[in-house]
């Protein structure tokens, strides 16, 4: 049973997987970029800034927004198409994507790119920068700051972390889940893309991270476990998560690395391949193809 | 002699007037706050001290976010874990992400001297000094630490601000008016300039007391900053006396010698010699004993400073000489040409 109703459910779905067609586009002319995790992220990324986080694209450093750290900072061409469509550039600029002179560059950089809020690539650092924005929020108190906030919600913005499974390999992660269980930081939730891939493998081979919720758990976060490409149930914990107080909340998120183009799913060497144009026009008709079924 | 002072007490202190001054200002420690004397902030200001535990990447990582949320964090632990193992954090976000953090690196150079190799740090000046946008300062005693503090808070951008463990000789007194990226004139002399920073500082004074006495006339200047490194004071120093010694508790690979050396040869070549410790660890030992065995004591500034004249005077006669064979030459020319 969805809190939300079924049109919002579509059209986010329907963003998530135009979204995938972008990123291809961008990663084929760029010619370099990381498809399988772009992918993975569609849905979590389109619920996020299209109806979860509150941002202002006009006024990116609005000091109450909400913030989202994008860890997994090699699938950005997913947050920079979120980005755009969102209103933060214009959509045209996508396509500059790791070229010379470009705002968008091969890795997230906080200083050239309007929303985004930290600089990833080197992974690991979510959790920990997190920690620290949220302990900025909690500090000003309750009350957004005066004559900001198209919010109805009575705390100042919230921190919201994507992360990858091969990501959380890093220590950092670990000290940082630590550092915000001891400071009871309810207003901080990070999403777990958990495609069970990495860059030479499966996660389950490459350094198993099973059983996982029970990880954070213990690590003293409230857990859900989702199933990622399902928008409504991506809501609906997003919604559960900022209800959760004094605990840092996990949605572990299932996904499926390269989601929406047969041949890439599930297979690890499209974690950063770049498909020639046979490849290209078949993902493209394959997305395509998806992108209608949802759409009729 | 001067009197003994705790450097970090003058720390804990300063960040304590600092957080009464700045309500930005919080601090944030890796589990060593009775260590470095930032426990003095957390008993001032509870709300605004942050343990991250021994967790130094996460420590950094922490002071980002919270940079990046407006406030101003002063993030303590030893010199050699921000150096060496928060390294990829601090070029990540306090560098590239223009986070602006301050990095309170206490236990500096071999003052945590009795726990051995592990815990000094003799390479940070060279390591930090690389990444672009990062402000490296070294104060040179209590009162350059109470008066540079402020200056740390104010300056935008991430600063290391390097912090000795130990009892130092004060210098300075209120007419001392140190400013992040100016160095500091100590003493004049014609024949030799020493550029020092940090415990070194008062070593080179009294080498440059001791070269006195040998009728070598040497100025002594303090390069607090090594990043932004003043390179008209150090161009100046080398054009008004044509030799050069730098003198740092460090490696003598990258650290303000390497800078110096730098700026030198590309615009004012002149004689240099780098007093500090070779390439190599030290031990575990008593403090001063160790300065003075691993080439910090003020007898290995006197004779560094007695080879640069040395050199300068050799170069000096050779360009002598050079320039009477030019003359004879022109001379046997003009006869030829005459015949």
């Amino acid at each position: 049973m969805y809190y939300h109703s079924d049109q919002l459910v579509r059209e986010i779905t329907v963003k998530a997987q135009a979204f995938r067609i972008q990123v291809l586009k961008m990663i084929y002319h760029a010619q370099s970029g990381h498809l399988g995790g772009a992918f993975s992220a569609a849905e979590i990324l389109a619920a996020l800034y299209f109806h979860h986080l509150q941002v202002d694209p006009a006024n990116p450093d609005w000091p109450d927004r909400d913030r989202l750290l994008f860890s997994k900072g090699h699938a950005c061409a997913m947050l920079y198409t979120a980005l755009a469509y969102r209103g933060f550039f214009p959509v045209e600029e996508l396509l500059t994507f790791r070229q010379f002179n470009s705002r968008l560059q091969g890795h997230p950089d906080r200083i050239k790119t309007p929303g985004v809020e930290m600089c990833a690539g080197p992974l690991g650092h979510g959790i920990a920068v997190g920690v620290g924005m949220a302990l900025a929020q909690k500090m000003k108190g309750i009350k957004p700051s005066s004559g900001s906030a198209p919010s109805a919600r009575a705390s100042a913005g919230r921190v919201y972390i994507v992360l990858g499974d091969g990501e959380i390999n890093a220590g950092v992660i670990w000290e940082g889940a630590l550092a915000a269980a001891k400071y009871r930081l309810g207003n901080l939730t990070a999403i777990l893309d958990y495609n069970g891939i990495q860059q030479t493998g499966a996660t389950a081979d490459v350094l198993p991270t099973e059983p996982i919720a029970d990880k954070w758990e213990a690590f003293g976060w409230h857990v859900q476990e989702i199933h990622g490409h399902n928008v409504g149930e991506i809501l609906n914990a997003l919604d559960r998560a900022d209800e959760v107080h004094a605990r840092p909340s996990m949605i572990i998120a299932r996904t499926t690395k390269g989601k929406g183009v047969s041949f890439m799913e599930y297979d690890h060497r499209w974690h950063g391949m770049i498909p020639n144009q046979e490849q290209y026009e078949k993902a493209l008709a394959e997305l395509e193809e998806g992108l209608k079924k949802w759409q009729n | 002699m001067a009197e003994l002072v705790l450097m970090r007490k003058a720390y804990g202190e300063a960040l304590v007037k600092l957080g009464q001054a700045n309500p930005d200002v919080v601090v944030l420690s890796a589990d060593v706050s009775n260590s470095d004397f930032s426990f003095m902030f957390q008993e001032a200001f509870p709300d605004r001290f942050f343990n991250v535990g021994i967790a130094e990447q996460s420590l950094v990582d922490v002071a980002a976010g919270l940079a990046y949320s407006g406030k101003i964090p002063f993030a303590n632990t030893f010199a050699f874990l921000f150096a060496t193992r928060a390294l990829e954090m601090i070029r990540t976000h306090l560098c590239y992400g223009e986070a602006n953090v301050k990095l309170m690196a206490t236990y500096a150079g071999i003052s945590d001297s009795f726990d051995g190799p592990t815990h000094h740090a003799i390479t940070d000046i060279a390591i930090l000094r690389s990444l672009p946008n990062m402000t490296v300062v070294v104060p040179g005693d209590t009162v350059a630490v109470a008066k540079l503090l402020p200056q740390v808070a104010e300056w935008k951008g991430p600063v290391y601000f390097r912090i000795n463990r130990n009892e130092v000789p004060v210098l300075f007194d209120d007419t001392y008016q140190p400013v992040i990226g100016k160095a500091v004139r100590l003493r004049s002399g014609k024949d030799v300039t020493i550029l020092c920073c940090g415990l070194m500082v008062s070593r080179s004074l009294e080498a440059a007391q001791k070269l006195a006495e040998q009728g070598i006339q040497a100025g002594v200047t303090e390069i607090h900053t090594i990043k932004p490194l003043d390179e008209q004071a150090i161009l100046q120093a080398a054009q008004e006396t044509g030799a050069l010694v730098t003198a740092e508790e460090h490696s003598i690979l990258g650290g303000l010698g390497g800078a110096v050396a730098e700026v030198v040869c590309d615009r004012c070549p002149v004689p240099l010699k780098r007093v500090g410790l070779a390439d190599r660890f030290a031990e575990t030992g008593p403090y001063a004993t160790l300065l003075d065995l691993y080439g910090m004591a003020v007898e290995d500034i006197v004779k560094a400073a007695q080879k640069a004249v040395e050199q300068k005077e050799r170069l000096a006669q050779k360009e002598r000489l050079a320039q009477k064979e030019r003359l004879a030459q022109k001379e046997k020319l003009a006869q030829k040409n005459e015949l």
